[in-house]
């Protein structure tokens, strides 16, 4: 046999599943496109606009910032497009590109690229830049285009979303509507079944486990049933209204910034629903999902404290540890 | 009848948590064992496990004979080593294994003749320790990989008592298969042994452990056991989950029997007994013949390799010389390890010799390096991890040097069974970093 030369001598597995961060993100932008088609549809095709305008910012950001911090290019990760998307999700359909914009930088480089970048931030980006924005521009911030008002050929504003009608007696819309997202709201939060069917694929390739969704929108449904003294009808416009669904798909199930054990998990989906339904009722904000969730962010790192699962053959006292 | 299919207890009590579901890869699973040519020249390591190395018993010139011990310790933690070809010892020097650790090793040119060594005997079997004795002087090592001496085990401490055996035919590794062969070819082997580690141990029940992706070794097994079943009480063939490290002694203990093995304690604090597919064949062949472990079975696989193969290879007979015979490489090869691929250890070249342990030798073609990226918490590690660590914690304590928050890791209970690594979509080397992580944990006992 002839000499073999430079051969691979890495440690193993020397299998690996093919897993990659990769085609993580890419199944999430994935699971997102049904909603924002939806979106378009309701709203117009200004909301695409508005998306890409979110993306792009969000993307140069972070091609910008690693080239600063004369670091790694990350931006083949798709990291930063899904912060875009998902930002861009949270915001009015027709707030000025320009707003939109700042979100999005400070998005990736305040929250997310200072932090570390990937894997280190310790809040949600998306959620962050939508505070940001709304702390910022609190009026266009909550500026609500009419759903399929683009049709008319006008631009109109409605008066409120379903929350805000909830909490003040106003009109409601249908339930179909509220399921198919012909109401006001945020762009990407209104089409329930179009989110729900991201889930989905989201579940069924593994990206994210049910664990934090199912504990999160249960325990708003229990707090709000109870609010609403069995009023079943209140339960589902509380569910369907304002950014639960959204929040509780794909923004609390966040790697980073929620927690790896199962335990951890139904502890945190249950404090965010706990907090989402305590802002609802009791703030004077009518939603209360993106605090809800970054006040949850926070609390990560306690909660894994608290909920490393014991290895295997070690007895709950802490005997036997071997050591 | 006494002799059942049980299905694997999985269902009944709960699978262990964790692993992964590896593709299999069993090429190999319907080609029978061939038995190499004997080699010119074979390499024979004087340490083939933990515990004591053996002091080598002949000098350069020599004539051996196959069988003959050439090396042994009078050590309690060591097995001698016999010559697995006949002809005259070439050099006793230093050798390095795969693992860097350099030992004395024996090099014998062959003479062709396979000449027997003349005291080979049946050893005379009477009471439990005469056992212990013959298992010992056979030179057995565990040979489902991890290599411990099986005297060892089979020496169980006054006041520990052994209720079960596990006979290991998990073969949960990808692309090895020479334990299916075991089960397939050798099932009447298997049966012997258990009877006998059962008379001599006194051990009441036996259980064999098979994953669901061989079901022709489950029937096969069943059959003979069901026909030997005038001399057998409560020998069962399990069919176990094909899930990736179904086969280590924890895990296959949990799914055996619904115990858990203490961490840092052997199977045996849970009543067990585990033993290897192989080892229990082979028991049976010495116990009839006397002849010593001077021969193993390897399957010789992957991507590179011309004609996939299982051979019987002597003990030390080079990679080169396996490869040679499987048709040679199809092209030249990015990786050659002994092993599988999920444990497996890569080499360097392919002079190294088989070591008992060896149940794999494989070679695959480059393949394109993706490179490490940051970790994104995504917990796969820590699902996939059978022992309930959190791969993900280490490797961040590793990182920042926090020694302290390492020992409360229990890092040590990490059996390297690269689940971890497999799942991470970050690429991160988890094993490495788990074996830098152990390491750091002992200096600091250490000082």
């Amino acid at each position: 046999m002839e000499k073999i030369e430079k051969l691979t001598v890495s440690a193993s597995p020397h299998l690996h599943s093919g897993a990659s961060t990769q085609r993580i993100m890419l199944d999430v932008l994935i699971a997102l496109c049904p909603a924002l088609i939806a979106s378009a549809v309701i709203f117009g095709l200004r909301v695409l606009a508005l998306c890409a305008v979110c993306v792009a910012a969000a993307v140069l950001a972070e091609y910008i910032s690693r080239r600063a911090m004369k670091r790694p290019n990350t931006v083949a990760d798709l990291s930063a497009a899904v912060t875009g998307l998902l930002l861009a999700f949270n915001l009015p359909p027709g707030l000025p590109f320009w707003m939109a914009a700042i979100g999005s930088v400070a998005a990736v480089v305040a929250v997310k690229q200072m932090f570390g970048g990937i894997g280190q931030n310790f809040i949600n980006p998306a959620l962050a830049g939508r505070i940001i924005l709304l702390i910022s521009f609190p009026s266009a911030m909550s500026k609500w285009s009419e759903p399929l008002g683009w049709r008319g050929g006008l631009d109109a504003l409605s008066g409120a979303t379903p929350l805000e009608a909830l909490a003040n007696s106003g009109a409601l819309p249908g339930k179909w509507e509220m399921l198919l997202g012909i109401r006001g709201g945020a762009l990407g939060e209104v089409c329930i079944i179009a989110l729900v069917l991201g889930g989905v694929y989201l579940i069924l390739r593994k990206v994210i486990s049910p664990v934090i969704p199912l504990c999160y929108t249960g325990t708003v449904a229990l707090v709000m049933l109870i609010a609403g003294r069995g009023d079943l009808n209140y339960v589902f416009y509380q569910l369907c209204g304002g950014g639960l669904v959204l929040a509780a798909v794909f923004m609390a199930t966040d790697y980073t910034t929620s927690p790896i054990d199962i335990k951890g998990r139904i502890i945190f989906g249950i404090g965010c629903g706990l907090l989402t339904a305590l802002i609802r009722l009791f703030a004077s904000l009518p939603e209360g999902a993106s605090f809800s969730v970054i006040i949850m962010n926070i609390l990560v790192p306690h909660i894994e404290r608290l909920t490393t699962p014991k290895p295997f053959g070690f007895v709950k006292s802490g005997k036997g540890d071997g050591s | 009848m006494s002799a059942k299919i049980a299905e694997g207890v999985l269902g009944a009590v709960g699978k262990y948590r964790g692993g992964v579901g590896v593709k299999h890869f069993k090429n190999t699973a319907e080609m029978e064992v061939e038995r190499l040519p004997e080699p010119k020249r074979v390499v024979i390591s004087m340490q083939h496990h933990i515990g004591a190395p053996c002091a080598p018993l002949v000098k350069p010139g020599g004539k051996v004979s196959v069988g003959q011990p050439i090396g042994d310790s009078p050590a309690y933690v060591s097995t001698p080593i016999h010559a697995s070809v006949s002809g005259e010892v070439s050099a006793v020097g230093e050798l390095m294994l795969p693992n860097g650790r350099i030992v004395q090793a024996v090099t014998i040119e062959s003479d062709g003749e396979m000449r027997q060594f003349e005291e080979i005997a049946p050893p005379r079997l009477e009471t439990k320790e005469d056992f212990i004795k013959a298992i010992r002087a056979s030179g057995l090592v565990g040979l489902g990989g991890a290599g411990f001496p099986t005297h060892v085990k089979f020496n169980i401490p006054e006041g520990k008592k052994v209720d079960t055996l596990v006979i290991n035919a998990a073969e949960c590794e990808p692309f090895i298969t020479v334990d299916y062969r075991e089960c397939i070819d050798n099932s009447w082997d298997i049966l012997s042994a258990i009877e006998l580690i059962k008379r001599f141990l006194n051990i009441d029940r036996a259980v064999i452990v098979v994953e669901d992706n061989k079901p022709e070794a489950i029937k096969t097994l069943a059959r003979v056991a069901a026909n030997m079943s005038l001399r057998f009480h409560d020998v069962s063939v399990m069919s176990l989950k094909s899930r990736y490290p179904q086969g280590a002694e924890k895990m296959a203990v949990y799914s055996a029997t619904g115990r858990i093995v203490p961490a840092g304690k052997l199977p045996m604090d849970a009543g067990c007994l585990v033993i290897n597919v192989a080892s229990a064949a082979f028991i049976a062949r010495y116990v009839k013949s006397g002849k010593p472990l001077v021969s193993r079975s390897l399957t010789v696989d992957g991507s590179a390799i011309a004609n996939r193969k299982n051979v019987r290879a002597p003990i030390g007979t080079q990679i080169s010389d396996l490869i040679d015979f499987c048709g040679g490489f199809v092209a030249r090869p990015g990786k050659i390890m002994f092993g599988g691929p999920m444990m497996g250890l890569a080499v360097t070249d392919a002079n190294f010799a088989v070591l008992k342990n060896n149940n794999a030798v494989l070679a695959f073609l480059p393949e394109k390096e993706i490179p490490e990226s940051a970790c994104i918490h995504c917990g796969r590690c820590a699902a996939a991890c059978p022992m309930s660590l959190s791969p993900t914690l280490i490797e961040r304590c590793v990182k920042i040097r926090d020694i302290d928050a390492l020992k409360k890791t229990s890092v040590d209970a990490c059996m390297e069974c690269g689940s971890c690594a497999y799942s991470c979509p970050a690429r991160k080397p988890l094993v490495q970093t788990m074996r830098l992580a152990k390491s750091l944990v002992h200096e600091v006992k250490k000082l």
